[in-house]
Parts: C-alpha cells; structure tokens; sequence
C-alpha cells in the first residue's frame, strides 16, 4: 500500500474531491432546535379543559453559511409574535431545520417533515433556488406554505397555487421600485449585476420593467461568489450613471467593500433594492455606505403602532441589527396567527384555514397590506437613503412613496 | 487596454492566492501522498483568528503573525493527531478522515465565532486606491496581495531548492521510500511540511479577510480551486503549483470578464448570459481536463 501510494493518479483525485464537494455544503446541515414544546406542555397543564396538541409549523431556512443571517433574523423575526408559545392563542411548535444553502437538502427536509412529522404548515425559506425546489413537493402534499421571502415569478403567474401565501413581495416588485427610484432619481445609464440563479433573473427583469434608460452593461455573477474584481473592473470601464446591484447576504457585503475598495463608491451612484443594503450589510460597511439610494417595503423608522411595538421588541431581545427579513417573519407570524386565531387553530379544515389566511386581517409592520389575487401582497413602495444617524452611525432614511398599492406583474396569469 | 490590464491584476491576484493554499497542498500530497481536504480548514482558522486579533487589538500588522500561528499550530495538531494514522491507508480512508474534520471545524469555528461573518477593513496603511497607469486604478490591498503572494514564491524557491531542508523536500516528492531509506527521520519532515503547508493557508485565509467575509465554510470555496492548481501543476511541484497557479487565476477572472460579451456578439437574448455564465464557471474544470488529456501528470509533475 505504501509503494502504491506512491503513485498520484491527479484525475482520480480530482474526481474523488470535485465529486465529495458537490455535496459538501449539504452534509453538516442539522436539526436546530425544536422550541414551544415545552410551553405548549405548560399551556396544557393550566388549562386541561382547553388543551390541544401545537400546531407545528414546518421552518426551513437558510440558518448557516454566508447568508445564514438571512434565516436567522426571519427565525427570530417570526419567534418575536410569539405569546407565551401561542399564536392567536394556539399553542404552536417550530420545528426549524437549515437547510445549508443547497435545494436538495430544502426538499429533504420537507419530506422528512411532511411525512414522518406530519406538518402541514410550513414557512422560513429564503431563496428562491431552494424555494424552487422544496414548494412544489409540499403543495403536492396539500399542506400550506407562507414565504416569509423567496416569491420566484414562476410560483406568481401560471403556476400560483391557493395552498401557496406570500408574505414578503414578489421576486420583480422588490426591484421594480428600484426601477422606479432610479427613474426618479433622473439616473439615464444603468449598470446592473445578479447573480446567475431565478431570483437574480427576477432582479434585473424586475429592474429594466420600470427603468426607462439605458442598460450599458448587465452581468450574472455566480450564486455564492465573494470576489467581484473583475466585475469592479467592468463596472469602471462601463461608466455609467449608476449600478443596480442584487446581492443578497454576504455577496453583498463583499460586493459593497470591494465597491469601495476599488474606489468606486463615491464616483458612481448605487441605487439598489433593500437586500442589498439590509440591516446587517449596513453595520458591516459603515460609513462606506452613507448616500447609497434604496427602495423598500419595510424601513426601521416607520411611524406605525405595530412596527413600533415590533421595533421596540426586537431591541429588548436582540442585540444584531434588525433587518427587513425579521419584519417578513414577524409578519408571517403575524399572518398565521391571525389564521389560526380565526379557525381555533384547526388547520384540518384547509378550505377555512385558507379563507382566513387570504384576508390577510393583521397589522403589518409595514402599514397597509393585503393579497393580490395570486396571494402574493399589495403594498406601498418607498425610497430610502443611507445617512449618518443621530449617534453617528449610519442609518436607513424612508424619503416617500415610489410605488403605491403596487401588486405584481403576473396576478393577470394566475388562475386559482 | 486598461481593462484587459486590470484584469490581468485580478488574475494575478486571484493566482497568487490561490498558490498560497496550492504550494501546502501540494506538498502535503505530493511527499505523504495524503489528500487533505482539511487545508481549507486551516485557511478558515488562519482567516478566523488573525481577523479576530486584528479586530481586538486594532493592528493588522499583529493578526498576520497571529493567523500563521494558529494555522501552523493547527496543521501540526492535525498531522500529529490524525494524518499520521492515515499515511499507510488507501485515498478514500483520507478523504473521508480529513472530510470528518472539515465538518469538525466549521461547527466548531462556528460555535466559537457564531454564524454571523466576521468583517474586518482593510488596514489603514493599505487602503483606498492608486492609479497605476493613467485610468488604472487599483486597490492598494490587493497590490499588496500581489506583492507578498510573489515574495512568498521566491521564498518558497530559496527554500526549496537551497537549503537542505528544501532538498529532503524535493527528495521526499520524488521517492519518498529511498529518504527513509537513507535513514532521514521522515516523520519529522511530515510534520514540517504539514505545519509550512498550514502556515501558508493560515496566511491566505487572513490576507482574504478584508477583500472576502470571513465566515465559515469559506474554505471549501477555495479548495475545490486549489485543488485544480494542483492538479494542472502536478502532484507535488510547487513549480508547477506557481504556474498553474498564475494560469487558473488568470483563465477564470478573463472568462468571467470577456466570455459575456463574446457570446453577446454572436448571440442575441438573455441565453447568451446564462450560456456565458455557465461556460465560465465551468472554465477551469475544462482548462483541467484538457490538461490532462495532454499531460496526464500534470504540467510539471514531479518524476518517479
């Protein structure tokens, strides 16, 4: 054996590790943790007349990784709207699972959970891959999913489904208020980069729907890339007016530092969409990032009773920067308790469970809200700025409303 | 002109990393004939702690020693504890060790660290941009990259080819059973090349902190790459893992700047994008498998 050893075969090798890795991410995915089992148990102990088992709420998310802040916040987002382990006054069991980043690993977990734990109730994915991956088995199996995030046109129009809510936006509209501000802003020659998966194709047909001018360059960037030189190097030959940029969670934030590490802030305006420039990206730029233009559907400091009560919350219990994903979740949370308030917590009864869902009757975070006919939302749009805050540190700015009461543009397609 | 020169730089950037993580694998591979899938590990741990130094004590200059430290003690650590046991053992047995701890360290980075990345800012004295050649503008840090990826070359060359040490090294990858043979305490030149290979790591893992997020898992992405360089240069040449080095970094930042707007010469619609995009992730496997095809030992395998 040593002898043999000896001998390097390099194309068994590289076949052995190419093929190793391309499951690499989704080996250490695992269980998180099961939280409200035990109040639910105490809940039942107190009130033996009323007691029901928790309804389980499937939660897969992107929990590890680069983008494992993304799921975290909505996790913690969607544990905030919880009462003593209820939900609209029925005790409920969050059975959360990461599922690495990769979509096989999503739709795992989802058959695990639909069918040896039987949930019919699921939520917490946060890309659109996975999402891609993993719905379509749960709504096969008649159980009910509530994006707190990823909304791909592909789930929007032809393919929309009635067991399917959504609680964030749809995919395009996140960027078509980019569109939108950017026109606003009197921006003529845009610059714009995604990465090469469904939401980041979302992203730029979202964005070009409403831009009026000129694309002078457009790239699809690797999902999961972290070193944009030579797309620095594009961006300066280009030189347009402005970059449209979608890069969610840590792409992001190594985007915007190498943005600036290039000289490149400062020169050529960015307007992006809010995942670019989420709570967490903000903290980790800085003052680097003070005068970049946004659009958002949920902002920090908005004036409502319910984002306040959430705002408030979210500071009392964390000490991270609260993004618009934790919004999402608490929304979601929000949303499935008044359901669940409405049905007495019997999601047995899918056709009620459903008609309670689509009245959508919750005080959103984000002020008005309410579903399209595709369940997907209709909101209001506003446009932000990055600026120094009160104590120094930068922060997100609402300016006013870009787009109102807007839907999406594939409801029209949706036969339900 | 300027923008093929710029990325030239980014190639060579991207090269001079990607050599750092290659010349220990190499090593590593080429004299025990281990495959250690834990190097990026190492990286990670270089990355982790040196940006945790960096951040405590306000002082890049501290983290670099810091990082190579922690790397090496943790290359020793390893090859002490688990690839010792593992050199008599087939591929596979390797893999699957140095895989179980790849899982090991990113939990455990992770519990000590959290999930959350750690950032770190370039440092004062290497930061913002200077313009090269006019309309060349570029990041002083990654020159500073380039500089010292070179400097370690050339260090590595001394070393290699003029120390002893260096020709036991060079021995070792030719015929590793006549070393010990001759009576060289081979185990103890296993743990010296394992701990150089770590400290490397260590190093590149750090130097990436302030362009890339630390976090974890960051390792594996640069492994698979490494493992390329390795492949193209030849088992156990760090000759051959300079040039391929060069070469993968270059191939890849060329393609992903240059293949979009070719295909969108020939071709009209979003197609030419996905075409483009997939072509070149795919580049350097293809750059790999034709390498192969030609020489199958790779551009400059060590000769037995």
């Amino acid at each position: 054996m040593v002898g043999d050893s000896g001998q390097k075969h390099p194309a068994s090798v590289a076949t052995l590790v190419l093929g190793l890795f391309n499951n690499v991410r989704g080996v250490h995915s695992m269980k998180l943790k099961t939280i409200g089992a035990a109040l639910a148990l105490s809940a039942f102990a107190a009130a033996p007349a009323l007691a029901q088992d928790p309804v389980k709420i499937g939660f897969i998310s992107t929990l590890s990784g680069p983008a494992g802040y993304l799921g975290s916040q909505i996790l913690d987002g969607f544990k905030l709207a919880l009462e003593d382990g209820k939900l609209g006054g029925v005790p409920v069991e969050i059975v959360a699972e990461d599922d690495g980043f990769k979509p096989a690993n999503g739709r795992q977990i989802a058959d695990k959970m639909l069918y040896d734990e039987d949930i019919k109730l699921f939520t917490g994915i946060v890309f659109s891959n996975i999402a891609g991956a993993t719905v379509p088995d749960i709504l096969d199996a008649d159980a009910i999913y509530v994006s707190p995030n990823a909304a791909p046109s592909v789930f929007a129009g032809e393919g929309c489904n009635e067991n399917y809510f959504v609680v964030a936006w749809q995919n395009d509209s996140l960027h078509e208020s980019a569109g939108q501000n950017a026109n606003n802003l009197g921006y003529k020659r845009a610059f714009v980069l995604a990465p090469n998966y469904q939401a980041g194709k979302d992203a730029i047909t979202g964005f070009k729907r409403m831009f009026e001018g000129e694309i002078v360059g457009e790239i699809y960037t690797q999902l999961g890339q972290t070193d944009f030189a030579a797309e620095m190097a594009q961006i300066r030959e280009a030189d347009p007016d402005m970059v449209f940029q979608f890069e969610p969670g840590g792409m992001g934030i190594a985007f915007m530092r190498q943005y600036q590490q290039a000289g490149l802030l400062g020169e050529i305006p960015m307007v992006v969409s809010e995942p670019s420039i989420d709570g967490v990206i903000l903290d980790a730029l800085g003052d680097a990032a003070i005068g970049v233009h946004g659009s958002s559907h949920w902002v920090p400091d908005f004036d409502n009773e319910a984002n306040k009560a959430f705002m408030e919350k979210w500071e009392a219990t964390y000490d991270q920067p609260v993004t618009f994903y934790a919004s999402q979740g608490y929304d979601t949370a929000l949303l499935i308790a008044s359901a669940l308030e409405a049905t007495g917590g019997d999601i047995s009864d899918m056709d009620a469970f459903r008609a309670a869902m689509r009245k959508a009757d919750f005080d959103s975070v984000r002020g008005d809200f309410e579903f399209g006919p595709n369940q997907h939302p209709i909101q209001d749009w506003y446009s932000l700025e990055v600026v120094a805050g009160e104590d120094g540190k930068p922060m997100l700015k609402t300016k006013e409303v870009i787009l109102e009461d807007h839907g999406d543009a594939y409801s029209d397609q949706c036969k339900m | 002109m300027t923008l093929f020169l710029e990325q030239l730089l980014n190639g060579l950037q991207l090269g001079v990393m990607l050599f750092l993580m290659a010349a220990g694998l190499t090593l590593i591979f080429g004299i025990m004939g281990v495959i250690n899938l834990a190097h990026g590990s190492i990286y990670m741990v270089g990355a982790y702690v040196g940006s945790w130094v960096f951040l405590e004590t306000g002082s890049y200059f501290l983290g670099i020693p810091a990082a190579i430290a922690a790397a090496a003690a943790t290359g020793v650590l390893i090859e002490f504890f688990v690839i010792r046991r593992l050199y008599e053992r087939d591929h596979l047995d390797q893999v699957l060790a140095t895989f179980a701890l790849i899982l090991l360290f990113n939990q455990g980075v992770s519990m000590v660290f959290g999930l959350q990345p750690l950032f770190v800012a370039t440092p004062e004295l290497l930061s913002g941009s200077v313009e090269l050649l006019p309309g060349l503008i570029y990041p002083v840090y990654r020159i500073a990259i380039i500089v010292s990826g070179l400097a370690v070359a050339v260090g590595l060359y001394g070393l290699i080819n003029h120390t002893r040490l260096g020709m036991l090294v060079r021995a070792g990858s030719t015929n590793r059973e006549m070393v010990r043979a001759l009576g060289v305490p081979i185990g103890l030149l296993y743990t010296l090349v394992f701990g150089l290979g770590a400290l490397l790591a260590g190093f590149a893992g750090f130097m990436a902190g302030p362009i890339l997020a630390v976090q974890v898992g960051m390792g594996e992405q640069i492994l698979i790459t490494t493992f390329v360089v390795v492949v193209i240069g030849g088992v156990g040449s760090i000759r051959g893992a300079f040039f391929a080095s060069l070469l993968v970094g270059v191939v890849d930042t060329m393609l992903r700047s240059y293949l979009p707007g070719f295909f969108r010469e020939i071709m009209v619609g979003p197609e030419a994008d996905t075409l483009a995009a997939g072509l070149s992730s795919m580049g350097i496997y293809l750059l790999m498998a034709i390498v192969l095809l030609i020489r199958p030992k790779g551009l400059f395998a060590a000769s037995h």
